[in-house]
C-alpha cells in the first residue's frame, strides 16, 4: 500500500513481517513495516474475522493491534521497529497464553 | 514515587512550550508522550527529516528549544489514568518500555492535542483506507509514499497540505474528491473578516490548491456519497458528483473532514465539557489560560478547541506561566503575556471561517443504517437506531446494549458520532445528548502491569529512564 523511496532510506533497520523481511528506518513503527510489506494487513476483528489494516497511525484507532516479538495486542503504529523484530498479524482477540 | 512540580501530558507545540516556561521559572516538569520524539504530530519525526518550509523550520527550532530546556522528556509514555489526590495533587499513571510507573505532580497541563474526525462512510473499515493524517505520518517519518492509486476523498487544510507534500516527492494523488458542501462562501462569508485577518494562512491554502491544480490532479468538487468498495481490501471508490454516480478504481482511499480535540484524558478526570456547534465537536470549558473546572489542571493547544499549531504554541506558553504563578512563582516571559493573546486571539479569528467552509455533512453525523459506526465492536448505524427506539436516551445506555463504544479505542473514533446519531435520532441537541462516559484505563493495561505498580521493591519511577 506504501512504498519507500530508495533515497528515503537512511538508518536501515530489518524486521520481519509474516516471516517476509522489510528494511526501513530507525524511528519508523512496526505498523509502517506492515505497509511496507504490501497488503498491510494487521489483524482480524474479533467480532466477525473482518480483515483490517493500520487507519489513524497515531496510537487512537486501534486497528494495527498486531503479534510484536510474541507479545499480543501491541498498537503497532506506536512500537518502534528494532533489527529483527518479529510483526505478526493478530486473528481475533489477542492470546493470553502461549 | 518521584514527584514533580508539573506534569505535562504531549509533547506536541502546546506541551513543549509549556515545559519551557515552567523550566524557565525553576519548577521541575516532566512532559510525557507516546511518539518516540517530541514534536506532537504536526512536527512528527521533525529531527529527523528535511524542514522544508517556515512551518517546519519553526516547528524545529521550537523542538530545539525544549530539548535544551531542563524538563524531563519520557517519550513512549502512555498514559491510561490519572487520580486526583488531596490538595490538588495528581498521581500519573503510565507504561513505559514495558514498565508501568506512577508520578507524582502537583500541577497537570494536558497537551493531548486532536485527532482527525471519524469518517463513517460505508466500506471505511476496509484495509486500504486510511485517513489522510495517517499517511502524512508516513511520509514524515519515513519518506513513505502512496502505491498504486491513491484517491483522496475530504476537504480542509490538511488534505490540500499532504496532496502538496506528495506532488514535491513526486507522487500524485489519482484524483481528490472535494467533499465540501454546496453553498461554502454562503456559510463562510459573515466570517471573512476574521479570515482576512490570517491573509498569509489563507493565501497559503490557495497556493496549494493552484499547484494540485497545475500538477493536473482531478479535483472533483462537492462530491457525496462517498463508499469504499472491495472484497477484504478496498478495491474502489464509489461516490456521487451532482447527479451522477462514479466510480474508480483504487488502492488507497485517504479520508479527512478535519480535525477534533482530543478529549479523553480530560473528560475522564471530570473536566467540563461544551458541544461546539461551529466545530461540531466537544470542547473543554476554558477559563483564562487553559484553566479548567479542575483545580490545578489546565489544557493547553488543540486539545482545548482546533486552532492550529501556532495557536497551540502561544497557549502552551500562557499555560506554562500561569501555572508557575499559581505554584507561587516568578513568571517571567520572554514575550510578555498580553502581546501572546493578542497574537494567540487574532489566530483564533480564522477558525469560524474554515469551521463554516469545512462543514461536515449531515450523513456524516448521522450515517445510513448500513454504516459501522464503532470499528472496534462493529456496531452498526441500524443498531444504535434500534436501541434508540428500544428505549435507549442516551450514550451509556446506547453503549451498554449495542457495545459501541466498549471497544479498545474506548469511543476515540466512534464517540462523536455516537453522539450526533443519538441527537439526529431524537431530535435533540447534541449537547442534550451528551458525551460518552470515559473512564480510566484509557490505554489497555493488563493484570501484571497492575500488579507491578503496587511490589515493593525497586520497581519505581526513579528507574524509568
Amino acid at each position: 500500500m506504501f512504498r519507500k523511496p530508495p533515497e528515503a532510506l537512511s538508518r536501515p533497520v530489518t524486521v520481519f513481517v509474516q516471516g517476509r523481511p522489510v528494511v526501513l528506518n530507525e524511528g519508523e513503527s512496526a505498523a509502517a513495516a506492515a505497509l511496507l510489506a504490501g497488503s498491510g494487513a494487521t489483524r482480524s476483528t474479533p467480532v466477525s474475522a473482518a480483515p483490517r489494516a493500520s487507519y489513524c497511525m497515531m496510537g487512537v484507532c486501534f486497528d494495527c493491534l498486531m503479534v510484536i516479538d510474541g507479545t499480543p495486542s501491541r498498537q503497532a503504529c506506536l512500537v518502534p521497529v528494532r533489527e529483527g523484530m518479529q510483526i505478526e498479524r493478530q486473528d481475533g482477540a489477542g492470546s493470553i497464553t502461549s | 514515587m518521584k514527584g514533580f512540580d508539573v506534569a505535562i501530558v504531549g509533547a506536541g507545540p502546546a506541551g513543549m512550550a509549556a515545559a519551557i516556561e515552567v523550566a524557565e521559572a525553576g519548577l521541575s516538569a516532566v512532559v510525557l508522550d507516546e511518539q518516540v520524539s517530541p514534536g506532537g504530530q504536526v512536527h512528527r519525526a521533525i529531527e529527523a527529516r528535511q524542514t522544508t518550509s517556515d512551518d517546519d523550520r519553526d516547528g524545529a527550532a521550537l523542538v530545539r528549544a525544549f530539548r535544551k530546556c531542563s524538563v524531563e522528556c519520557w517519550p513512549g509514555a502512555s498514559v491510561w489514568q490519572v487520580e486526583r489526590s488531596a490538595e490538588n495533587a495528581f498521581t500519573v499513571c503510565l507504561t513505559r518500555t514495558g514498565e508501568t510507573l506512577q508520578v507524582n505532580a502537583r500541577r497537570l497541563i494536558i497537551a493531548t492535542g486532536a485527532l482527525e474526525r471519524p469518517v463513517p462512510v460505508p466500506g471505511w473499515t476496509l484495509p486500504g483506507v486510511m485517513t489522510v493524517g495517517a499517511a502524512q505520518i508516513l511520509l514524515k517519518t519515513g519518506g513513505n509514499v502512496p502505491a498504486g492509486r491513491m484517491v483522496i476523498a475530504g476537504q480542509g487544510p490538511l488534505p490540500l497540505l499532504y496532496a502538496t507534500q506528495l506532488l514535491k516527492a513526486g507522487v500524485k494523488p489519482a484524483a481528490f474528491l472535494e467533499t465540501t458542501p454546496p453553498g461554502a462562501l454562503g456559510r463562510a462569508l459573515p466570517h471573512l473578516a476574521g479570515a482576512l485577518a490570517n491573509m498569509s494562512q489563507l493565501a497559503k491554502g490557495l497556493r496549494f490548491l493552484a499547484d494540485i491544480r497545475a500538477a493536473r490532479v482531478p479535483i472533483i468538487p462537492r462530491v457525496d456519497e462517498v463508499e469504499a468498495l472491495g472484497e477484504g481490501r478496498l478495491s474502489s471508490v464509489r461516490y456521487r458528483a451532482g447527479s451522477r454516480t462514479m466510480e474508480m478504481a483504487a488502492d488507497l482511499l485517504l479520508l479527512h473532514e478535519g480535525v477534533v480535540p482530543h478529549t479523553h484524558l480530560a473528560m475522564s478526570l471530570g473536566v467540563s465539557h461544551a458541544w461546539d456547534a461551529a466545530q461540531l465537536c466537544w470542547r473543554p470549558v476554558l477559563g483564562e489560560d487553559g484553566s479548567t473546572s479542575v483545580a490545578g489542571l489546565r489544557i493547553a493547544g488543540d486539545g482545548g478547541g482546533i486552532n492550529g499549531w501556532r495557536f497551540a504554541e502561544m497557549d502552551g506558553r500562557l499555560a506554562g506561566l500561569a501555572t508557575v504563578e499559581g505554584l507561587g512563582g516568578q513568571a517571567v516571559s520572554a514575550v510578555p503575556r498580553e502581546t501572546l493573546r493578542k497574537a494567540r486571539k487574532r489566530l483564533a479569528r480564522l477558525r469560524p471561517f474554515l469551521d463554516a467552509w469545512y462543514r461536515p455533512r449531515q450523513a456524516l453525523l448521522a450515517p445510513a443504517d448500513e454504516v459501522i459506526v464503532c470499528r472496534c465492536e462493529e456496531t452498526t448505524a441500524a443498531d444504535v437506531r434500534a436501541a434508540i427506539r428500544q428505549g435507549c436516551l442516551g450514550t451509556t445506555q446506547v453503549k451498554t446494549f449495542t457495545r459501541c463504544g466498549m471497544g479498545p479505542c474506548q469511543g476515540r473514533e466512534c464517540g462523536l458520532t455516537l453522539t450526533t446519531l443519538i441527537a439526529d435520532e431524537r431530535g435533540i441537541s447534541p449537547e442534550e445528548a451528551g458525551h460518552l462516559r470515559i473512564r480510566p484505563p484509557l490505554k489497555p493495561v493488563t493484570l501484571g502491569e497492575l500488579a507491578s505498580l503496587s511490589a515493593p521493591g525497586p520497581r519505581n519511577a526513579d528507574q524509568a529512564i
